[in-house]
């Protein structure tokens, strides 16, 4: 059932994008994630699974910084993005995210048109000159998103009034218009139905061509699809990291291998 | 018996229902709750909701009947020659009521023994002398036939009032029996409680909007007596206001254009300090502040709501007035004639509606789900890009009813206006003129000694009338907005 991974592209693409090193993240006096260290590929799909409330969507908004906009939240340690650290008081929040883009849990279109919706990153990043390439990067974003052929004739219906898989294609289509980096999702799939989260995995196969995508995914068969790492975590600790292939048939760690086969989580 | 005695003792009928169909309930089952189809409580509540309400009914229709009967009764007392020229059987009667009221006083205090009081043979000038000396209101000579009626309208009342009395207990305590004999295992006092419950809530809910329907009509049927007296055309469009005092006749200029006008300017000038200043303070409170920051701010924000707005005219005729007046006056520039104007009723309206405003927007900006803001933040907004192009936006419908709330209240405002702009009702554009508005000039008009038939007293119904429908329109608008947006934006 687990599908052998892209191997071709994952020895061909060995650039680390995202290093991280001995993460702590508190939530108040509450210890989140403890010594956690990765390296994210460039080009390459990798998930994080484990069980709820194990960390792993904290981490994943650690890699854009997304938990500033949290009060009580602290993180400790590094993480590099192309060999720059991402928490130095140089960097720009606001910088990073552009660069990191995030799809998120519940599909969460603005309430603006679908043209608006995709062209709102463009805009505010001033990525285009003028009314005509702005255009363009709407229908490219949107063709990658997969989504282009079912909206093309209504750019300017409330992006709101989609189905649920559309809305959140729209959303991936959204996050991809400001070209950035790396696209972090968490758990994109957990709000549709599987006709809906096929299309959304195949449109992450896609986007690993061009950029390195993080996904959270509750779905040990999701990970197994789409991703070529994959990352298990537990109670806060990154337990196990290492070829999908590999976490799926031939697990190291004890716990790995209660998680995968439904003996924990 | 007081009326309070008997609402006691239905009650304590109740109470004690209450308890025997508990325990009778428990008692037919041995006991065993379980064997109940409803808690034991709800049997007794069904007893004392069926001792209480039909009681309770019974007692309001009575009390609202029993004048009704009493005054055709007494009426027949009366002969046409008691009735003065120029006079009505209604004020001969109010003249009964009176003197009644009068004997009934006089024995209370203990200064006429009830014998004397209820003597059908009393001479008429010394029940008045008496009654004089008690201290009770007599407006003239009583006259026999008056004096009887009195008396009879005193006996036909305490007859009344004690026939309510037995009647309303028999009510309570029959009801109470019927529950007690329905109280059963089988029996499903839960249902009928709920049922009960029910009832109540819709009670309330047809007492408000009854309320509401006799308001209008009230208002509707004075405003097509006043349109009767004057005419609709010179009220919608005439330019002057200038009612004539007392109601000694002459030619009043009642139009309402210009009391409109200052309506208007004075709640655009007051929306115009208010929306701004409240919106942002409501995004800098819920987007911006820290929990610390705004568990103090908002609370005091609110204190500003709660100021009566005769403080607020006050701060407005000795604070803001004379503050203008240093700029704008004689000294300064010169604009200014008075320290009441529109500017300053405009400006202090505006700081009392900034917590309806800022209150208001504040819930909006906090129900905006958080996932539209990490959106945005995920592609790398800034926090004032994010709330002024996807929070905003999502919450502008709110927003806009907020706005149109506060707009109301600017509309129906009276107190700031009669202390801060002034009396005088004028057309101008000029800001620092004094000006007025339709409220004021109802409370004008219906002050002092102005005869309740002639337009200048009925005058105030219709303008009552036109706030209304205008207040009315401005909320129907300000639903729509909502409604239609919301559906975009959800």
């Amino acid at each position: 059932m687990f599908d052998t991974p892209n191997r071709e592209a994952s020895v061909s693409q060995t650039d680390i994008k995202i290093n991280a090193r001995d993460v702590q993240v508190f939530y108040g006096d509450n210890h989140a994630i403890k010594d956690v260290s990765v390296d994210i590929e460039d080009k390459t799909v990798t998930a994080f699974i484990g069980p709820s409330g194990c960390g792993k969507s904290t981490f994943l908004r650690c890699l854009n910084r997304m938990n500033d906009t949290i009060d009580i939240c602290r993180v400790e340690g590094t993480i590099l993005l192309d060999g720059e650290d991402i928490y130095d008081k140089s960097v720009d929040p606001v910088q990073l995210r552009a660069k990191v883009g995030m799809v998120f849990q519940k599909p969460n279109p603005f309430p603006k048109s679908i043209y608006d919706n995709i062209a709102y990153g463009p805009r505010i990043h001033g990525l285009a000159r003028n009314k005509a390439e702005l255009d363009e990067i709407v229908e490219k974003s949107l063709r990658r998103g997969a989504l282009w052929d079912e909206v093309k004739d209504r750019l300017h219906a409330p992006g709101t009034g989609l189905s649920g898989g559309q809305q959140q294609r729209l959303c991936i289509a959204r996050a991809i218009a400001t070209e950035p980096e790396v696209l972090l999702m968490d758990e994109p799939c957990s709000a549709l139905d599987p006709i809906a989260t096929a299309q959304v995995e195949e449109l992450i196969d896609e986007l690993k061509q061009n950029f390195s995508v993080v996904i959270v995914t509750h779905s040990m068969q999701q990970a197994a699809r789409v991703s070529q790492k994959t990352a298990f975590f537990h109670l806060g600790n990154l337990v196990e990291y290492g070829e999908t292939g590999q976490i799926f048939t031939k697990p190291n760690d004890p716990r790995t291998e209660s998680y995968i086969t439904g003996r924990i989580g | 018996m007081p009326l309070l005695w008997l609402i006691l003792i239905v009650l304590g009928i109740a109470a004690a229902g209450y308890l025997l169909g508990r325990g009778r309930a428990l008692a037919s089952v041995g006991g065993d709750r379980r064997a109940l189809h409803s808690l034991p409580s709800y049997y007794g509540a069904n007893v004392a909701l069926k001792a209480v309400v039909p009681a309770v009914l019974l007692l309001l229709v009575w009390l609202l009947a029993q004048p009704f009967y009493v005054n055709s009764v007494v009426s027949g007392l009366i002969p046409d020659s008691e009735i003065a020229e120029g006079s009505s059987r209604g004020l001969v009667l109010a003249e009964v009521r009176r003197t009644a009221d009068g004997l009934d006083a006089a024995v209370a205090a203990g200064q006429m023994d009830e014998g004397f009081a209820g003597n059908a043979g009393a001479d008429a000038a010394e029940v008045t002398q008496k009654l004089k000396d008690a201290g009770q209101i007599v407006t003239s000579q009583i006259t026999a036939p008056i004096l009887r009626a009195a008396q009879e309208y005193r006996v036909q009342n305490a007859a009344g009032r004690l026939w309510m009395a037995i009647a309303v207990i028999a009510v309570a305590v029959l009801g109470a029996l019927w529950g007690l004999r329905e109280t059963s295992a089988e029996f499903r006092a839960r249902n009928v409680v709920e049922t009960g419950i029910r009832a109540l809530l819709i009670g309330a809910a047809s007492i408000a909007i009854l309320t509401t329907i006799g308001i209008v009509l009230s208002l509707v049927f004075n405003t097509v007596e006043f349109f009767r007296l004057y005419p609709a055309s010179d009220f919608f469009t005439g330019l002057n206001w200038a009612p004539s005092f007392s109601g000694r006749g002459g030619a009043s200029d009642l139009g309402v254009l210009p009391l409109l006008w200052g309506t208007f300017y004075i709640s655009i000038v007051a929306l115009a300090v208010a929306v701004p200043i409240g919106l942002f303070s409501a995004i800098y409170l819920s987007e911006y502040a820290t929990p610390r920051v705004r568990a103090v701010a908002k609370p005091m924000l609110e204190i500003l709501a709660g100021i009566p707005t005769i403080v607020y005219g006050l701060f407005a005729l000795l604070t803001v007035g004379p503050l203008l007046m240093t700029v704008f006056g004689k000294e300064g520039l010169g604009w200014m004639q008075a320290g009441t104007a529109v500017m300053t009723a405009g400006l202090v309206m505006g700081i009392m509606l900034i917590p309806f405003v800022s209150s208001l927007s504040d819930d909006i900006i906090n129900a905006v789900p958080q996932a539209l803001r990490d959106g945005a933040y995920g592609l790398g907004a800034t926090k004032s890009e994010t709330i002024r192009q996807v929070v905003l936006p999502a919450a502008l419908p709110g927003i806009v009813g907020a706005i149109l709330l506060a707009a109301s209240r600017a509309i129906g405002e009276t107190m700031i206006v009669v202390l801060g702009a002034g009396a005088a009702a004028r057309l101008s554009l000029n800001p620092f003129e004094a000006m007025t508005t339709v409220t004021a000039k109802i409370v004008s008009q219906l002050t002092g000694d102005a005869d309740f038939a002639s337009p200048e007293a009925l005058v105030a119904f219709a303008l009552g009338m036109t706030l209304f429908v205008i207040t009315l329109g401005l909320n129907i608008f300000a639903l729509y907005i909502v409604r239609k947006y919301r559906e975009q934006y959800e």
